[in-house]
């Protein structure tokens, strides 16, 4: 029953891949991603993989549809020109598949317990977490603090990302390009005329805030963590900006706010690692931030789990608010 | 099983190369960052492929299960930390587009370059 | 007792699947996109009612039981609003809700 439903979740996800491509229209093709990222989220889902699930559907069917149709209102909706050298593309881009599809006859036996990834340091994480760290989410083990490096770099990425998306987005425009805002598009405004979706989103606002901030603390117990609970608590405030309008959600929280999240967050997580190093040990060693060398683990992974969840938050709502200013600069 | 282990490296390929087809041979440049997502998505599909154990389940500990085999949490890290970045080099993609538009008029990329040569 | 449990959510599974079936065919089969909207709604109100109830009642009086009510819920709420703003953006994009000259045959073409 399982190997039916996976064939047929992977077999939905060509369709989906093919349509996307094939399709003129940009917009059917956005909306079309956002089915794609939650059909692979339902797939990772029956390989186990409940994290990456989880971030997969906030992440790419959430916000990578908003900052997509964003991007969407203030450029084209149709994509103009045919495909030169098609021919070609089609030739390089089957003569690559056969060479993977070749390569992947090598591949050790799907969910083989001998294969070579899970020889080396996943049994080591999976027996000593429980000595060392203590909680029993494994993977925001491995993300907090066994690989906590790789994700301050991942932190610092995201950063750069929104400063970068500030930088190219936060300059005035010309007057060409100002396009005087008419009754239907007026951001001031917002969608506060119809009713339903008035109350709903009033309604769930709130709940989705607190159901990101349970994702946010409840990472070390269940899937989840900073990233979905930034991402979680974004949408939040979308929702929020796309009834009421974007101007009202400056207000509620101002992009001072956003700034102070964002550099916030990456300075609460490398503060996490010179606090390490003050008390003696090396860099992001969470051992010495208390006396019971797992406590201090477990505190340093709730710090920078909220410093990851404070960056990406910060960021996520920067860029949506650079998107949706643009019209009015 | 083993079919549907040969057929999660099949589906991975033609994922893979429908998104490298859309990044090369398309000339709208929104279409070619939509391709570079599914690109994205199916390298994420192989590494939480080969994570799987068979008769594994989630690596998450409880008290109530115990002696359970669990699935290799290191692909599903690295694969959490590839998503976020991956929406952060959109959402900066999608930045440098917008700010194309506003300055060729255009985002199709045969008439931008056409644009630059005169 | 537990069989019968069993049996119940397993019709309450099946009776969804074919809901949901019946949804999907009404989504490809409608000719407008106002009635497709309303062949999809029955996904989204029997299909997840049903199948909901069915998977709640192979949990049993468990806290996943509650967290799934609360799933059901926000589906319950979400969807119709969705839709809601579907119709209404279609109406400002100009789409109007005729089904074509297909739907009155004594009217002259």
């Amino acid at each position: 029953m399982t190997v039916l439903f996976g064939v047929l979740l992977l077999t939905l996800l060509v369709i989906t891949a093919v349509a996307i491509v094939r399709t003129k229209n940009l917009f059917v093709a956005v909306m079309l991603l956002g089915i794609f990222s939650l059909l692979i989220a339902a797939n990772f889902f029956l390989l186990d993989a409940a994290d990456v699930a989880l971030t997969e559907a906030a992440v790419g069917a959430g916000i990578s549809t908003v900052l997509f149709l964003g991007a969407l209102a203030l450029t084209s909706e149709f994509e103009h020109a045919a495909t030169p050298h098609r021919w070609l593309s089609l030739a390089v881009v089957t003569g690559a598949a056969l060479v993977v599809l070749y390569a992947t006859f090598d591949k050790p036996e799907f969910g083989d317990p001998n294969a070579p990834v899970h020889q080396h340091v996943a049994p080591w994480y999976l027996q000593k977490t429980p000595e060392y760290i203590d909680i029993p989410n494994v993977v925001t083990a491995v993300l907090g603090s066994y690989r906590g490096y790789d994700t301050l770099g991942e932190v610092f990425v995201v950063f750069t990302a929104g400063i970068g998306v500030l930088f190219l987005l936060s300059a005035r425009r010309g007057p060409a390009g100002r396009r005087r805002p008419d009754q239907a598009h007026d951001p001031a405004i917002g969608l506060r005329s119809h009713v339903i979706p008035l109350v709903v989103s009033r309604l769930l606002a709130p709940f989705i805030l607190l159901f990101g901030l349970y994702v946010q603390f409840h990472g070390e117990y269940g899937p989840g963590g900073g990233f979905q609970a930034g991402a979680l608590i974004a949408a939040a405030f979308i929702l929020y900006a796309l009834i009421e309008g974007e101007e009202r959600t400056l207000r509620v929280l101002p992009q001072g706010a956003l700034n102070a999240l964002m550099v916030g967050g990456a300075l609460l997580y490398g503060g996490v690692g010179v606090v390490g190093m003050l008390e003696g040990a090396e860099f992001l060693n969470y051992s010495v931030l208390a006396a019971n060398p797992v406590k201090g683990q477990q505190l340093g992974i709730i710090l920078i789990e909220a410093g990851v969840g404070m960056t990406v938050t910060g960021v996520l709502l920067s860029i949506f608010h650079a998107f949706a200013a643009r019209d009015r600069a | 099983m083993e079919f549907l282990g040969l057929y999660h490296y099949w589906v991975f390929v033609v994922l893979l190369m429908i998104g490298f087809y859309a990044v090369v041979a398309k000339v709208n440049l929104i279409k070619k960052l939509i391709g570079l997502s599914i690109f994205q998505s199916a390298v994420f599909l192989l590494y939480i492929t080969m994570s799987k154990v068979s008769g594994g389940t989630a690596p998450i500990f409880s008290e109530k299960i115990t002696g359970v085999l669990y699935s290799n949490p290191l692909p599903q890290v690295l694969i959490l930390t590839a998503i976020v970045v991956g929406i952060s080099t959109t959402a900066l993609g999608l930045g440098i587009v917008v700010r194309i538009k506003e300055e060729y008029g255009t985002t199709e990329e045969h008439e931008i370059q056409e644009i630059d040569r005169r | 007792m537990k069989i019968a449990l069993d049996i119940l959510s397993w019709v309450l599974l099946t009776a969804g699947g074919v809901f949901v079936l019946v949804g999907g065919i009404g989504a490809l089969r409608m000719p407008n996109l106002y009635t497709r909207m309303h062949a999809a709604s029955v996904t989204d109100t029997m299909g997840a009612i049903l199948v909901i109830a069915g998977v709640m009642i192979q949990a049993g009086f468990t806290l996943v039981t509650i967290k799934l009510a609360a799933i059901l819920l926000f589906l319950l709420i979400t969807s119709p609003t969705a839709s809601y703003a579907l119709g209404n953006a279609a109406m400002l994009a100009g789409i109007k809700p005729d089904a074509g000259s297909a739907a009155d045959p004594e009217k002259a073409p």
